[in-house]
C-alpha cells in the first residue's frame, strides 16, 4: 500500500494518487466514465450466505473458460483412428481415435495437463451443482418475483445450456465411457417422432457413430454454447446490477432500499476472495480428487462397455428416469412410438423447466400480486411455494439416486428388479409425500416465530410462583432477530367475495375462474398470523402463558 | 495502510467518508464548492440508517494485528506461487508415478497459493476495513408515464416518419424479401448428414460371413465353442475396425444345451445350441454386454434391461420393449459358425419409421 494516498484525515481533500487520476483522466475525457462510477461505486450490496451460491457458479464458469482454453492447445477433436504411441504404457500399439489420443496426450505428455482436466471437470460439476443451489434459493426465497422475471428465465436458460455444455463436454475424450454417453444419446435422439432419424443422421454425418460427431461437439463446446453462456451471464449480472440484489428482511429493510456494504471497496474485496476460494477448492480438488480417468476405460468402441457406467451428476436424474420406466412402446401402423425412451427422456426436464419457467406468472396470476418485491421470503413464509418446491426436489432426487440403481442395489444387497419396481411408485409417492411433510414444517416454523414474537425466547431460568407452580422465564428476542422475523408478508390473494349483487369478481367467473379464486384462497391463507406489538410485548414480559397452547 | 487512516475516532470521520451522508450544515467538509456536494446529493442515494452506524472502523491496535496476519498469508501465497513455478520445472511427466507427482506438486501450490491469498483478503476485508451498514433507495423499475407517453409518441412518429406504414408494398416486400433469407441458414445445414434412408434397417452380415470374436478377430469352429454357458462376444469378419459396422453389427455368441430352448427362440438360425443375438440393447443401443450363466439372462448394464437368452432374447425387466433379434446362423465348409443371411429385423434403439417388423416378419412366414 502507497502511503502517498491522501486519506481524508490528512488533508481534508479525496486526491487519487497521481498515476491512477492520470488514467482516470485519459478515460474520462474519452467515455465519461466518470458518470458512471460516481453512480455505481459505493452501490449497495446486501449479506447473505445464500447471495454467494451463484457466485460459485460465476466463478466455476470463469475457471472453466481459463482451463478449457488450455486444454483447447493440445486437444484434437477428429475421430481419426490412429495407432497411440504415447507416454502411456498399457494403450501402446491400441487403435483409437485422435481425440483419445490427444486427451491421453494432454494427461501423460504435458505438464499440468492432467491437474487442467481435472480442474475442468470439477470446475463443470460445480458450475453445475452451484447453478441449482442458486436457483433453488431464488426459488424458495421468492426472489424470481417481479420486477425479476426476465432474470429467472435467463437462469432457466443458464441452466439447459450447462447440462447440454456438459455433455458434450464429457462426450469429447472419446473413451469407452464417454462413448456410453453418446451412444444413449443417439438412442434417445433417434427414438423421437418424425424427425428423430433425421435429427441423428445430421448430428452424426450419417450413422451412428460416424466420424463427425466429436468434431461437432467440438465446436459447440467450446464456441457455441459458451458464447450463449457468456452473453446470458452478462444479461443476468446486468439486470441483477439495474434491478439491485434483494434482501433478507431485517432491521431498516424495506421494499424500498437495500441495506449493505458498498462494492467499492468491500464487496469487491470479498468477490475477489470468493474467487480464489472457489478456484482453490476447485484446484484442490484437481489435485487430491481423481475424477475420470480416461486412460483406464480404453478407448470407444460401440461393441463394448464397462459395467457401472454413470454420467456426470447432472445427467443422473435421466439415467434414473430411463431405467424406471416400464417397457411401452407402440406401433401406429408402419411407424413406432418407443415411449419407453421418449417419456423418460423428455417429460421429467420438461416438467421441471416448463413449471419452473411459469411459476412466476402463475404465481401472480393466483395472488393477483403485481407488486414488486425486493425483500426476499423466508421460506417457511410461504408454505405452498416451499412445498412445491421440496417435491420438485424429491422428484429429482428420486431420480437421480435411481440413476444409480445398480450400485445401490450392489452396495446394499436390494434386488435390483424390486428397487426399480420400487421407483415407479416413488416417483409419484415421493413427491406428494415430501409436500404434505414440507407444509407441516413450514406452519411449525411459522408457529415458533410467533410464539418468540409473542412470548420470547427460552431463558433456561425456572422460576417457583408462590402458589408452587413452576415456570420458565422468556425474554424478548434480540431487535435483529425480531425484525427478521418480523419481515413475514402476507401473500395477498384475490378478492373472492361476490359483490352486492352476488356476482363474483371479474376474472373468477367460470370454471377456471372458480379454480383459481380457489388456489388464491389455498395459496395465500396465513394460518399463523403474527402477533401485533403490543399484544408481543406484554406476553413477552409475562413469559410463557395459557395463549401459547392456541398456536399448537 | 497509512497511519492516517486509523487515527481518530470512527464517529469524527464518517460524515466526511461516507458518499450520501448529509453533510453538517449544507457545507462538504473541507471543501469548498459543490463538487462533493453533488457526489453527497441524492442522485447515489446511498446514507446511514442512523449517524455514525454506517461505516465503523474497527479498533487500530486490531487492525494492525490483522495486518501482520494477511501479510503472514500473502506471502504464503508468494511463496506457494514460486513453488508452483518450480514444480513445472522441477517434475516431468510421462508415465503415471511422474505425471501423479507433478500433478501434486502442480495442484498443491497452486491449491494453497489461491487459498492463502483468498484468507489474506478476507481477513482484510473482515479486520482492517470498516464494517458497513449502508443503505441506498431503491426507485420503482417502471419510467414516469411521463417517460412512457413520450417514448410512445417519438416511437409512433418515427414510425410515421419512416414511411413504414403508409408504404404497404414496401412493408410487404420486405418481409417477403426476409422471408427465404430466414430460411437460408436452415437449408445450409442440410449436408450435415445424409437421408436416413433404409440404413438402419440393414447390418453388414449377410449370407456366408464368418463369426469372429472380438478382439482376436479369430473365427470361432463350432465344435470348439462347446461348453454349455459359454458366451462370446462376436463382430463380422472384415469389419473388426469399423465402428459404424459394429454399432449395429455386434453379436452375443451364446451356448446352451438344446433342451434349454423355450418357443422364443428360432431353433433353425442356431447351431448345435450355439445361438447369436444382437449385441446392441433395444432400448437406447449399450451394448447388453452382461451375461447371467445360472438364469441365462443377458442385462444391459446401461438401464438394466433383461432378456431371457433361452427364449428367443424375450424382455424380462427393464425399460427395452423388444428382444434383442437373433441372427440366423450356421457352419461353413470348414465347420467354421458363418451367418445365413441379415437379421430380418432392424437391431437397436427404436424409431419412428421402424414399425413392427416383428410382427411383418411372422405374417410372411
Amino acid at each position: 500500500m502507497t502511503t502517498t494516498t491522501a486519506g481524508p484525515g490528512r488533508d481534508g481533500g479525496f486526491t487519487p494518487p497521481k498515476a491512477i487520476g492520470a488514467v482516470s483522466g485519459f478515460m474520462d475525457d474519452r467515455i465519461g466514465a466518470g458518470n458512471f462510477l460516481k453512480r455505481n461505486m459505493r452501490k449497495i450490496f446486501p449479506d447473505h450466505w445464500s447471495f454467494l451460491l451463484g457466485e460459485i457458479a460465476l466463478y466455476s464458469f470463469v475457471i472453466l473458460l481459463l482451463t478449457g482454453t488450455f486444454l483447447t492447445f493440445w486437444f484434437e477433436p477428429s475421430m481419426h483412428e490412429v495407432e497411440y504411441n504415447g507416454s502411456y504404457e498399457p494403450l501402446k500399439g491400441v487403435m483409437m481415435s485422435q481425440a483419445y489420443a490427444s486427451t491421453l496426450e494432454i494427461t501423460f505428455d504435458i505438464r499440468g495437463g492432467l491437474l487442467m482436466r481435472q480442474i475442468h471437470h470439477w470446475a463443470a460439476l460445480l458450475f453445475v451443482a452451484g447453478l441449482m443451489a442458486h436457483m433453488l434459493r431464488v426459488f424458495f426465497t421468492g426472489a424470481y418475483r417481479k420486477p425479476r422475471e426476465l432474470n429467472w428465465l435467463i437462469g432457466l436458460g443458464l441452466f439447459t445450456l450447462a447440462l447440454v455444455e456438459g455433455l458434450f463436454g464429457y462426450s469429447l475424450p472419446d473413451d469407452l465411457l464417454s462413448g456410453a454417453g453418446l451412444r444413449i444419446t443417439q438412442g434417445v435422439l433417434v427414438s423421437l417422432p418424425l424427425v428423430g432419424t433425421y435429427l441423428q443422421f445430421f448430428l452424426f454425418g450419417g450413422e451412428y457413430p460416424g466420424e463427425d460427431v466429436i468434431g461437432r461437439f467440438y465446436s459447440l463446446h467450446i464456441l457455441l454454447i459458451p458464447g450463449l453462456l457468456l452473453a446470458l451471464i452478462s444479461a443476468h449480472m446486468i439486470l441483477m446490477w439495474v434491478q439491485k440484489h434483494t434482501q433478507m428482511p431485517g432491521k431498516g429493510r424495506t421494499e424500498k432500499n437495500v441495506v449493505g456494504a458498498p462494492f467499492y471497496p468491500a464487496f469487491m474485496a470479498k468477490s475477489g476472495a470468493y474467487f480464489l476460494f472457489t478456484f482453490a477448492v476447485v484446484a484442490g480438488l484437481g489435485t487430491f480428487a481423481q475424477i475420470n480417468p480416461i486412460w483406464l476405460y480404453g478407448p470407444y468402441t460401440p461393441a463394448d462397455i464397462s459395467a457401472g457406467s454413470q454420467p456426470d451428476f447432472y445427467m443422473g436424474f435421466l439415467e434414473g428416469s430411463l431405467r424406471i420406466m416400464p417397457a411401452w412402446e407402440i406401433n401406429i401402423g408402419d411407424y413406432t412410438l418407443p415411449l419407453s425412451v421418449i417419456i423418460p427422456a423428455l417429460v421429467p426436464l420438461g416438467l421441471v423447466m416448463t413449471g419452473a419457467a411459469l411459476y412466476p406468472f402463475v404465481e401472480r396470476w393466483i395472488t393477483g400480486d403485481n407488486r414488486e418485491h425486493h425483500i426476499a421470503d423466508r421460506p417457511r413464509n410461504n408454505p405452498h411455494r416451499t412445498a412445491i418446491g421440496v417435491s420438485v426436489i424429491t422428484f429429482y432426487g428420486i431420480l437421480w439416486l435411481l440413476g444409480a440403481n445398480d450400485e445401490i442395489s450392489a452396495n446394499f444387497h436390494i434386488s435390483l428388479f424390486a428397487l426399480s419396481i420400487f421407483g415407479r411408485f416413488a416417483i409419484f409417492f415421493g413427491p406428494a409425500l415430501a409436500y404434505l411433510i414440507t407444509y407441516r414444517i413450514c406452519l411449525g416454523l411459522q408457529r415458533a416465530d410467533a410464539e418468540v414474537l409473542a412470548h420470547g425466547v427460552e431463558s433456561g431460568v425456572i422460576v417457583r410462583s408462590p402458589e408452587g407452580s413452576y415456570s420458565e422465564i422468556h425474554t424478548p428476542p434480540d431487535e435483529d432477530i425480531a425484525e427478521h422475523l418480523r419481515g413475514k408478508k402476507e401473500i395477498p390473494m384475490l378478492p373472492a367475495e361476490p359483490d352486492g349483487e352476488g356476482i363474483p369478481p371479474k376474472g373468477l367467473r367460470g370454471p377456471l375462474g372458480r379454480l383459481r379464486a380457489k388456489m388464491s384462497r389455498t395459496y395465500g391463507t396465513d394460518h399463523v398470523p403474527l402477533p401485533d406489538g403490543h399484544h408481543e410485548e406484554e406476553h413477552a414480559a409475562v413469559g410463557a402463558g395459557e395463549e401459547r397452547k392456541q398456536l399448537h | 495502510m497509512t497511519e492516517t487512516e486509523n487515527t481518530g475516532t470512527p464517529e469524527e470521520r464518517v460524515p466526511r467518508r461516507v458518499i450520501g451522508t448529509p453533510v453538517p450544515g449544507g457545507q462538504p467538509n473541507g471543501r469548498p464548492g459543490g463538487q462533493v456536494g453533488v457526489v453527497g446529493g441524492t442522485e447515489t442515494e446511498v446514507h446511514e440508517a442512523e449517524p455514525g452506524t454506517g461505516v465503523v472502523f474497527p479498533d487500530p491496535a486490531s487492525a494492525r494485528r490483522a495486518e501482520r496476519l494477511v501479510a503472514l498469508l500473502f506471502l504464503v501465497a508468494f511463496l506457494a506461487g514460486v513453488g508452483f513455478i518450480v514444480s513445472y520445472v522441477a517434475f516431468q511427466v510421462g508415465d503415471i508415478d511422474s505425471t501423479a507427482t507433478s500433478n501434486f506438486a502442480l495442484g498443491g501450490t497452486m491449491t494453497l497459493a489461491f487459498l492463502s491469498l483468498a484468507c489474506g483478503i478476507v481477513v482484510w476485508v473482515r479486520r482492517i476495513m470498516p464494517k458497513y451498514n449502508l443503505v441506498q433507495e431503491r426507485h420503482p423499475m417502471a419510467s414516469d408515464p411521463a417517460v412512457r407517453d413520450e417514448v410512445a409518441k417519438v416511437f409512433v412518429q418515427g414510425a410515421e416518419e419512416s414511411g413504414f406504414v403508409k408504404h404497404k408494398l414496401l412493408r410487404r416486400t420486405l418481409l417477403l424479401a426476409a422471408a427465404p433469407l430466414g430460411l437460408a441458414p436452415l437449408v445450409l445445414l442440410k449436408d450435415l448428414g445424409p437421408l436416413p434412408g433404409t440404413a438402419l434397417r440393414h447390418t453388414v452380415w449377410k449370407q456366408g460371413m464368418r463369426l469372429v470374436v472380438e478382439g482376436t478377430g479369430q473365427p470361432i469352429r463350432a465344435a470348439d465353442f462347446n461348453s454349455p454357458g459359454g458366451i462370446l462376444s462376436v463382430v463380422p469378419e472384415g469389419y473388426e475396425h469399423d465402428l459404424n459396422a459394429l454399432a449395429k453389427a455386434t453379436l452375443i455368441l451364446i451356448k446352451l444345451r438344446p433342451e434349454q430352448f423355450k418357443s422364443g427362440t428360432n431353433l433353425n438360425w442356431t447351431h448345435d445350441g450355439i445361438v447369436a443375438y444382437s449385441k446392441i440393447c433395444t432400448h437406447v443401443g449399450c451394448p447388453a454386454a452382461l451375461y447371467e450363466q445360472t438364469t441365462n439372462h443377458i442385462l444391459c448394464p446401461c438401464h438394466q434391461s433383461t432378456f431371457d437368452a433361452t427364449d428367443g432374447a424375450k424382455v424380462i425387466f427393464g425399460p427395452a420393449a423388444r428382444p434383442l433379434p437373433q441372427l440366423p446362423i450356421t457352419v461353413d465348409a470348414q465347420g467354421y459358425l458363418v451367418a445365413q443371411r441379415d437379421f430380418l429385423v432392424p437391431v437397436g434403439p427404436s424409431f419412428w419409421e421402424r414399425g413392427d417388423a416383428e410382427a411383418e416378419v411372422r405374417g410372411q412366414a
